[in-house]
């Protein structure tokens, strides 16, 4: 495919751009095109595709992420066990398949903030929040979080104060980062599902922090 | 190598763009290229490296200009032609001409779902003893290699102190020139923000990378 599909879209990638739709189209022809030589030659099935497809826009999600954080917030034998291996306390929680042997819980203190970039791709914890959102895949966010993290928690609205150490985690092995955030203020009392409903998943890149009056999309 | 997708400290790509409730997919086609990626990965066809090399390869400007799913889909297409599995041919013609190469785990079918649903492990065991220990200080190498690396050039010729051991894991240089797993240790790396970025850096900040052994050299 030559430069022409490409540029009318940005790396940054949203789709204001519908007016184009014959580019669109085209790509979708030659992705049509790609998935019937596939099926014609007994590569895949895709009936299997159309299942990862839709598990991905209905089971794996930032809500994975969120219960495991609510849990934490609440019980802090958990907690322990998920700052000391993500990977194992996740699996004992029954209700997960394998998270992947390789993933770090950081937690977020007074002292420390923590934030996740993949600076090389988009590696991310899939299995905990879903598919990455498009600005965690794009030049800005993959340029810019490792040398000007505060520059970028301002494009996402939030202040960190200049006596909290700011802490990246750029992903560059298999190894998974989630940022465990503090329990905000106001919470006192909630229950584990109250307090999933609060975790965004933003909040668990580094990216945004869980408030008790604003609900996790 | 030293490609664009290399991208930490670069300036001028502008403000973080974040898009309110963003679906998963914004096209159909997206979610198609993402579960052919899968899939193929699935059936042994290629290892996660070579498909980040793939993609890496691109031309610096389509890298740039392209959708992350164009990428994907450019980079799926290009491995497919050049491990042999489709045919230039083929993809002009938009069908199947040629008889199918076989593949190592076999096609894709709905019982494999499950193993593109969770993470595979990467660790490999060895009997190599680690060179460091944790709070070791470090030198990343100052190398350029022409493959496959995930020595981001940001941290090259940088000192940073070992933070922890992650054990011994795929080495990515090696799988995606595929020359087999070559199990290394993985560690984690921190460096300071004044290191990485001079003087006048906001010293309030820190930086890891996860680095495997053979990038490091004791200080």
């Amino acid at each position: 495919m030559a430069g022409k599909d490409h540029d009318h879209h940005h790396d940054h990638g949203h789709r204001h751009d519908h007016d184009h739709g014959s580019e669109l189209s085209e790509t979708q022809l030659r992705v049509r095109a790609l998935e019937t030589i596939l099926t014609e030659k007994g590569y895949v099935d895709p009936a299997a595709l159309d299942a990862i497809v839709e598990a991905y826009e209905t089971k794996i999600g930032p809500r994975n992420g969120a219960r495991v954080v609510a849990k934490a917030w609440t019980d802090p034998a958990f907690k322990k066990a998920l700052l000391e291996n993500a990977s194992k306390a996740i699996e004992t929680l029954g209700h997960f398949s394998r998270v992947g042997d390789h993933l770090v819980a950081v937690e977020n203190t007074p002292k420390t903030h923590n934030i996740i970039v993949c600076t090389l791709c988009s590696c991310y914890p899939w299995e905990m929040l879903g598919l990455p959102p498009v600005w965690y895949k794009a030049s800005p966010y993959r340029s810019r979080a490792v040398k000007d993290p505060r520059g970028v928690l301002a494009d996402f609205g939030v202040e960190v104060s200049k006596d909290t150490e700011i802490r990246v985690w750029d992903s560059t092995a298999e190894t998974r980062f989630l940022v465990l955030p503090m329990r905000p203020e106001g919470t006192e009392g909630w229950s584990e599902d109250q307090l999933t409903e609060i975790v965004t998943r933003d909040s668990m890149i580094g990216t945004g922090l869980p408030k008790a009056d604003e609900k996790a999309s | 190598m030293n490609g664009v997708h290399d991208m930490g400290g670069m300036d001028g790509f502008g403000k973080v763009e974040v898009e309110p409730n963003e679906p998963p997919f914004h096209e159909p086609w997206e979610g198609r290229v993402m579960a052919m990626n899968r899939a193929m990965g699935a059936t042994g066809a290629w290892n996660i490296d070579i498909g980040r090399h793939s993609r890496e390869m691109l031309p610096p400007h389509i890298y740039l200009q392209a959708t992350y799913y164009q990428k994907w889909f450019l980079g799926l297409r290009q491995m497919l032609v050049d491990r042999g599995y489709i045919t230039q041919k083929e993809v002009e013609a938009g069908h199947a001409l040629e008889p199918a190469k076989p593949l190592k785990r076999g096609p894709f079918e709905m019982k494999d779902l499950p193993r593109v649903m969770t993470r595979g492990t990467f660790a490999r065991p060895t009997n190599t003893e680690a060179k460091f220990r944790i709070g070791d200080r470090v030198r990343c190498k100052n190398i350029h290699p022409q493959g496959h690396t995930r020595l981001p050039r940001y941290v090259r010729g940088h000192e940073g102190v070992v933070e922890m051991i992650h054990g011994t894991h795929v080495f990515p240089d090696s799988a995606a020139a595929g020359q087999g797993d070559s199990p290394q240790w993985l560690y984690t790396v921190v460096f300071t923000s004044r290191e990485l970025w001079g003087p006048d850096a906001d010293p309030t900040i820190k930086i890891s990378i996860d680095a495997f052994e053979p990038y490091l050299d004791p200080v």
